[in-house]
């Protein structure tokens, strides 16, 4: 695959700009899951929310890239206007390239802490004691682990509304089921390998389910319809059976 | 106005061009499968192209339209008959009498698009009136079509009732009227044929064994039985990369070709995920996207290969040439 252009940004990482179709170009910032790759995606994300450029459809954001869709009949047009005559997808390459140049990685943009009630094990969470014998611990103590975490909001996908949170504590990291269930509870509180999440819709789905939040985590009547956005900070709070019918019930009523 | 649904048909949705804006939310574009087709057919009843028409896949349901309803059917031919006269796709069409709208078997593609002036009389969720089954929302209540179901229909702008002028005053004995004209019929598939589908190569492409690379675009593939409007999926020569590879989930786009595991591609399409984390073997050209979109479980497709200025170049003549049908369709309409 053509490389259109490298070019350093901060000191270690290299960033490089690949056509991806003829209707999107991708920026990958790093290979992995690094809180130091991401903020750059951050800032990149943050810096095409504020300036979009003519053309510009919108864009996905993911753990270590951004994924830049845009419309060529639209892009080209705005090419005539300023006599350039490269390909499209070159063009956008390069506008995004400038951007990235000038990208302030450095401030430290304002954090959204947010905390997630979680009513751990039981019928919330059926799997809770299956990660807890598979690493000799003991079910509280899986809770304890998992709620004393601090977890990065690195994306939001896969379903409406659904994090991936990266920051899990090894010592609970367990694999994805060997068959997945065909239906998952929405709110249920999921672990697979590294990573921890939460279903925002009832879905089929592979993931250790440890838990159940009463929050909801989609709302299409809100905007932005995901009540989690990428880079926010989450902890979970451990509540009891009672408190998340009292919540589920409060929520009804309002 | 409004239709009433007197049988489903197998899956009949409200799409639109999609809901663009919101995947960094995790909420997927959804939007018609053979977004051609779509558009036409909106253009044709003097809607915006960006209107909301019905998706009708394979089997077609029956529908009790009001006299007065002007509107179109474009994409596969799914042998749509009123009063058991068949009706003409591609043109607009005007009905003299309440009447029942049926459609038949499923002669030449798998989906087709039924558009009424004024568009369907349903609030845009989050910009868009796409139905997205998997979260309820958009369209009828964020499902398809029911037994029973009643759809207001908006109210037709300016185009469409000059267009009904036109179509009142045509003297038939038929229960609808329609015009001499029609649009240009497209990407309607034959049975027999192998459809050609163009590429341009994935990112990870040089990461599979040479020897699935070129198969990729000698051999055939046939669309499984499990393709829907989330993946096509594709059987044929196995995919293998030379090592495994190691990634982390990231964007993917209309049209990417991914291979899990198992090695057979699977081709995203309308109600795709906005990330995933299989390599990435193909991306399928736009233009195409409605080729692929109208190729039914079992039959086959042939992948060709095109460079990615290639692509760029017939997405611009293609948006071109829907310009000018465009302008075509709106010369008539304006007599």
């Amino acid at each position: 695959m053509e490389l259109i252009q490298t070019a350093a940004i901060g000191p270690t990482t290299d960033v490089e700009l690949l056509p991806f179709s003829e209707t999107a170009v991708l920026v990958e910032f790093g290979k992995g899951i690094h809180p130091e790759t991401y903020r750059k995606v951050r800032a990149l994300a943050q810096y095409l929310d504020r300036h979009p450029f003519p053309g510009m459809r919108e864009y996905i954001s993911a753990y270590s890239s951004v994924t830049v869709l845009y419309d060529p009949v639209q892009v080209k047009q705005e090419q005539e206007r300023i006599r350039d005559d490269q390909p499209v997808y070159q063009f956008v390459a390069s506008m995004l390239q400038e951007m990235i140049d000038h990208l302030d990685c450095s401030t430290r943009k304002q954090v959204r802490t947010v905390q997630i009630p979680v009513c751990y094990g039981g019928e919330f969470g059926p799997d809770l004691e299956y990660v807890a014998s598979s690493h000799q611990l003991l079910p509280e103590e899986v809770i304890e682990i998992h709620s004393t975490g601090k977890y990065l909001v690195y994306m939001i996908g896969f379903a409406p509304g659904f994090p991936f949170l990266g920051g899990l504590d090894e010592r609970i990291a367990t694999p994805r089921r060997s068959s997945p269930r065909l239906k998952i509870p929405v709110g249920s509180v999921g672990i697979a390998g590294m990573q921890t999440g939460v279903y925002p819709l009832e879905t089929p789905g592979g993931w250790q389910l440890i838990g159940r939040t009463p929050l909801a985590l989609f709302r299409p009547a809100e905007n932005p319809p995901s009540f989690l956005r990428a880079g926010d900070i989450i902890r979970f709070s451990p509540i009891s059976p009672a408190e998340y019918t009292a919540y589920k019930e409060e929520r009804t009523c309002r | 106005m409004q239709i009433s649904v007197l049988r489903p048909g197998l899956l009949t949705t409200l799409q639109d061009l999609g809901r663009y804006g919101f995947q960094k939310y995790g909420i997927i574009v959804s939007g018609g499968m053979d977004l051609y087709s779509l558009r036409i057919a909106n253009v044709l009843v003097g809607n915006d192209e960006a209107e909301a028409a019905l998706e009708i896949t394979l089997m077609g349901p029956s529908l009790m339209l009001e006299k007065g309803t002007l509107f179109a059917i474009t994409g596969g031919d799914l042998s749509p008959k009123i009063d058991g006269i068949p009706v003409p796709t591609w043109r607009p069409v005007f009905l003299r009498q309440d009447s029942e709208l049926q459609f038949g078997p499923c002669t030449a593609g798998c989906r087709s698009y039924l558009a009424v002036a004024g568009g369907y009389g349903f609030s845009p969720v989050m910009g868009s009136k796409s139905t997205y089954l998997r979260a309820a929302i958009g369209g009828f209540h964020g499902r398809g079509l029911e037994k029973g179901d009643i759809l207001p229909l908006g109210n037709p702008g300016k185009k469409s009732r000059l267009l009904i002028c036109q179509l009142e005053n045509k003297m038939t004995k038929q229960p609808f009227s329609t015009t001499p004209w029609q649009a240009k019929a497209s990407y309607i598939t034959k049975q027999d044929r192998i459809r050609q589908v163009r590429v341009t190569r994935g990112r990870h492409f040089d990461y599979f064994t040479e020897e699935s690379q070129s198969r990729f675009f000698q051999e055939a593939f046939e669309i499984t039985k499990n393709s829907d409007r989330m993946g096509y999926r594709l059987s044929g020569p196995t995919m293998k990369l030379k090592a495994p590879l190691e990634m982390v989930s990231e964007g993917i786009v209309l049209g990417t070709v991914q291979v899990p595991p198992d090695g057979n591609p699977i081709a995203l399409v309308a109600d795709r995920h906005s990330v995933g984390g299989y390599p990435k073997i193909a991306q399928v050209i736009m233009a195409d996207i409605p080729v692929l979109a109208q190729i039914k479980p079992g039959e086959k497709i042939q992948l060709r290969e095109v460079s990615l200025e290639e692509a760029e170049n017939i997405y611009l003549e293609n948006e071109k040439m829907i310009q000018t049908i465009k302008t075509a369709i709106h010369l008539q309409i304006r007599g």
